[in-house]
């Protein structure tokens, strides 16, 4: 990669502007940290006038510019262009160096300030500087960006997601208060029905939404202490005791009494209860639940297998973005925010782990997740917490 | 013989509820899930009109099968229906002339949909 930076250099003496130009014209500055070497073309001016006319017509990236300038002088350029909000590093030049200028110069935006007379390894050495500034200027715009690109798609599907079953509900009210079918109430029975049941499915996107921003926000702190899988996965199984029984599932649970690893409980509870709550939901009647909980030196496996309605290969693959979710008559009644699969890809990432699915289509699936036991704690490094994970979604990571 | 609406949409309770009220107003329906199960019906069948829903597998099948439709079965007409408006923040809008023009549905209609609009509707592109 290699940078081509356009500067405007702007001085009344002639000799000044060709001997900038000559060393910056043979300038290649190396930066192996940013991955990149810059070079500069340059443009001349004579008068402040004419280096705003090129500013606005050539866009440069680095202005040199010398205070004393017949007509408008070096300071009310900077001042103009601080106004008209342009977007260039302003290094100033002048032979009448005082603390005066420079203060005033960088109040107004300048970046650095170059005394004249200043050698050509100076002049390298500051113009080094403020491509680095540059550089790193411009990465963080486009992250900036990025991020925002993708908060805004989530937040798009998240309102088209809230509004389906608002939509649906708003309908079957709308056929009951119009009395499309005529007065007998119980000719409504399956609309009531669909719209409670949307109504349910909207409150558990809500639930899983909290869930998956608690994780995502870097306000939350992540508290590591050991845990002890068995103990967790029992306390889930139980809370979908009673989901289990209505449709006659076993569950089975084949575990050591203590298998320990290191984790924030709320995070590791809830990859325990997407997965055992999907076994459940996407189960069939009179199915089977098999939990498997093991470990070797390095990670914690957790294993979930169901005999239910399975998944086609091309479903098994986009499973753990955002917002899928498998559709057709068998998934109609189940409640499903498509978010449960991505937040737990997300927590398999921060424990460095590994998230897979092996499924046949209405024979069942199995769900294996590796964690590492002694994952990376947070509080080793002062609190940074991989912020990329919302910009990685996309990318379901599996092994 | 009553006249035959295809529907295509993957929100099965939308699918219901224009059954009620399709059979309301007399018509015969015949469901489909999705843009290809549309395409596939529509080699062997010949309905009157199709009611086309716009995100279905992906965000855009509903604009596309509408444009097969146009190209392929030129005197079929297409009522595309979509919960999406641009308050939900997509840069599409099947408001504006341009698209409508593009997308060359000759009637949408944003869910849920209303009886008297649909009958409304229906009565226009079908002459009943």
């Amino acid at each position: 990669m290699a940078e081509l930076f356009k500067v405007l250099v702007v001085d009344d003496e002639a000799g000044m502007r060709s001997g900038i130009a000559r060393v910056l014209n043979e300038c290649v500055i190396s930066l192996p940290e940013m991955k990149t070497e810059v070079r500069f073309t340059t443009v001349e001016a004579d008068n402040a006038e004419q280096g705003l006319e090129i500013i606005e017509t050539q866009k440069p990236d680095v202005l040199l510019l010398d205070h004393k300038l017949p007509g408008m002088t070096g300071l009310e350029l900077l001042i103009k262009l601080t106004e008209k909000k342009v977007d260039v590093l302003t290094i100033m030049m002048t032979a009448y160096a005082s603390l005066e200028t420079a203060v005033e110069a960088t109040r107004n935006g300048a970046y650095d300030f170059l005394a004249k007379p200043f050698s050509p390894a100076e002049l390298k050495n500051l113009i080094r500087k403020a491509s680095v500034r540059i550089l790193y200027k411009r990465q963080a715009q486009s992250l900036a960006e990025e991020k925002k690109k993708v908060r805004f798609e989530f937040i798009s599907i998240l309102a088209h997601e809230l509004k389906s079953p608002l939509a649906a509900i708003q309908g079957y009210l709308n056929i009951v208060s119009e009395k499309i079918l005529g007065n007998d109430l119980a000719a409504y029975d399956s609309m009531i029905e669909r719209s409670v049941i949307r109504l349910e499915g909207m409150k558990k996107l809500i639930f899983d939404l909290l869930d998956m921003t608690r994780i995502e926000s870097e306000q939350r702190k992540r508290e590591f202490t050991n845990i002890n899988l068995a103990e967790h996965t029992k306390k889930a199984i139980e809370g979908f005791a009673l989901a289990a029984k209505e449709h006659n599932i076993t569950v089975n649970f084949d575990c050591p009494d203590t298998i320990e690893m290191k984790g924030d409980v709320l995070e590791v509870d809830i990859i325990l209860n997407n997965l055992i709550s999907n076994a459940i939901k996407y189960n069939k009647e009179n199915g089977k639940v098999d939990i498997n909980i093991g470990s070797d030196d390095k990670y914690v496996i957790i294993k979930v297998s169901d005999t239910g309605i399975g998944m086609k290969e091309d479903e098994t693959k986009k499973l753990f973005k955002d917002f899928v979710r498998i559709k057709n008559d068998q998934t109609r009644n189940i409640l499903g925010s498509g978010l449960g699969l991505s937040t737990v890809n997300k927590l398999v990432q921060m424990y460095d782990g590994k998230i897979d699915v092996l499924s046949e289509f209405s024979k069942g699936s199995t769900f294996t997740v590796a964690l590492l036991k002694n994952p990376h704690n947070p509080k080793d490094d002062s609190g940074t917490h991989p912020n990329n994970i919302l910009v990685n979604a996309e990318g379901s990571n599996r092994a | 013989m009553n006249k035959k609406i295809l529907i295509v949409d993957d929100d099965t309770d939308f699918i219901e509820q224009l059954e009620v009220m399709l059979k309301q107003a007399s018509y015969d329906i015949d469901k489909t899930y999705s843009k290809a199960e549309a395409e596939e019906y529509l080699q062997k069948n010949k309905p009157d009109l199709a009611i086309v829903d716009l995100m279905m597998e992906n965000t855009d099948s509903g604009f596309a099968l509408c444009y097969h439709i146009k190209k392929q079965y030129n005197n079929l007409p297409v009522i595309m229906v979509t919960a999406v408006t641009n308050e939900t923040g997509f840069q599409f809008d099947a408001a504006t002339k341009e698209e409508k023009t593009w997308i060359r549905a000759d009637a949408f209609l944003a869910k849920p949909i209303r009886f008297e609009q649909l009958k409304k509707e229906l009565n226009r592109l079908l002459g009943n």
